[in-house]
């Protein structure tokens, strides 16, 4: 498996992703400058967390502009593997490849604390090491996570099962004050229709470790090791 | 009886960005809890955006419009979630 992680002036947490696919049992990730238009030969690209661009006018609007973007857009066309993490799920919506808006939060705050994700399918690259309805803990680290679509957007997202996790307490039930930024519909996270493009707000990488607190995240990793294995 | 020369002429564009009618606006409705809680109990609706302020050069003041309307639906506003209005005044 070959995996690109993408570098913006701001990002931050790279080095996060590159731990998580080491720790996975994957090849040691490429690091690609935002400037870079080459993503030949890759089957994952990761954006990873992080304020590009100082979150400038928006989070992600000036990091979608990029040119690796306009080569990451062709790549998804292409049917090759996205996952954008936080500040990468903004910018991944910014640039048109996922549907929808990243609001501010709705207690305006940053929230940084854990929180848990229910797996609503398991049957992609992505969640293939999960359970489906599983619930894990992961961190989160944002302002501006609040998931917004349109009725006719959101129906579609539903209908067509391109909802990845949603935020929910340790049992999995949706409660509201499990719901930190107040996501339309508990959303964490989304799948293109070819369920190939992942954006999702919490940091799974950031609990890949035991010395860190657990791996609870560590099987998203070694899922897409597994599917995207050469 | 030469062609007239082309003449350029700059403008100062003002394009107010705010939160579209319906989209959540926690900015908004926070600030006007606290004006409420200052006594101002006469406001009805609040809302908080970005104003962003640049000066082009332009033909006319038509092309001037359609280039900033055209930034603004490109760049400077999410139009999924944002409305936004437009001043363009010419400069000297």
């Amino acid at each position: 498996m070959r995996v690109g992680v993408v570098l913006f002036p701001g990002t931050n947490r790279e080095r996060d992703v590159l731990t998580a696919f080491v720790r996975a049992g994957a090849p040691r990730p490429r690091l690609i400058w935002h400037e870079e238009s080459d993503l030949a030969g890759l089957d994952l690209v990761v954006l990873p967390g992080g304020f590009s661009y100082g979150d400038y006018l928006r989070p992600g609007a000036m990091a979608a502009l990029s040119p690796v973007m306009t080569a990451v857009r062709a790549f998804a066309a292409r049917g090759g593997y996205v996952l954008g993490i936080c500040n990468g799920f903004q910018i991944l919506i910014e640039a048109g490849i996922l549907p929808g808006a990243l609001l501010r939060n709705v207690t305006l705050r940053f929230l940084a604390q854990d929180c848990h994700l229910r797996v609503e399918r398991a049957d992609t690259a992505f969640t293939r090491h999960f359970q489906k309805g599983a619930v894990f803990r992961a961190p989160m680290a944002h302002g501006d996570g609040n998931y917004f679509a349109d009725p006719a957007t959101l129906a579609r997202l539903e209908g067509e099962g391109l909802i990845a996790f949603r935020y929910t307490p340790p049992a999995g039930e949706l409660a509201r004050e499990a719901n930190p930024n107040g996501s339309m519909n508990h959303i964490a996270g989304i799948y293109s229709a070819n369920l190939r493009v992942l954006g999702l707000m919490p940091h799974p990488e950031d609990l890949v470790d035991p010395v860190i607190g657990g791996e609870d995240g560590l099987p998203l990793f070694t899922g897409l090791a597994e599917a995207l294995a050469a | 009886m030469s062609a007239p020369l082309p003449v350029t002429l700059h403008f100062n564009a003002t394009v107010t960005v705010l939160p579209k009618e319906g989209v959540l606006d926690p900015e908004g409705q926070a600030i006007e809890r606290a004006l409420k809680g200052l006594g101002f109990s006469e406001v009805e609706t609040v809302h908080a955006g970005k104003v962003i302020t640049l000066s082009l050069t332009a033909a006319d003041r038509a092309e001037a419009e359609r280039r900033v309307r055209e930034m603004a639906e490109r760049l400077l506003a999410n139009p999924i979630i944002q409305r936004y209005t437009l001043r363009i005044e010419e400069s000297a």
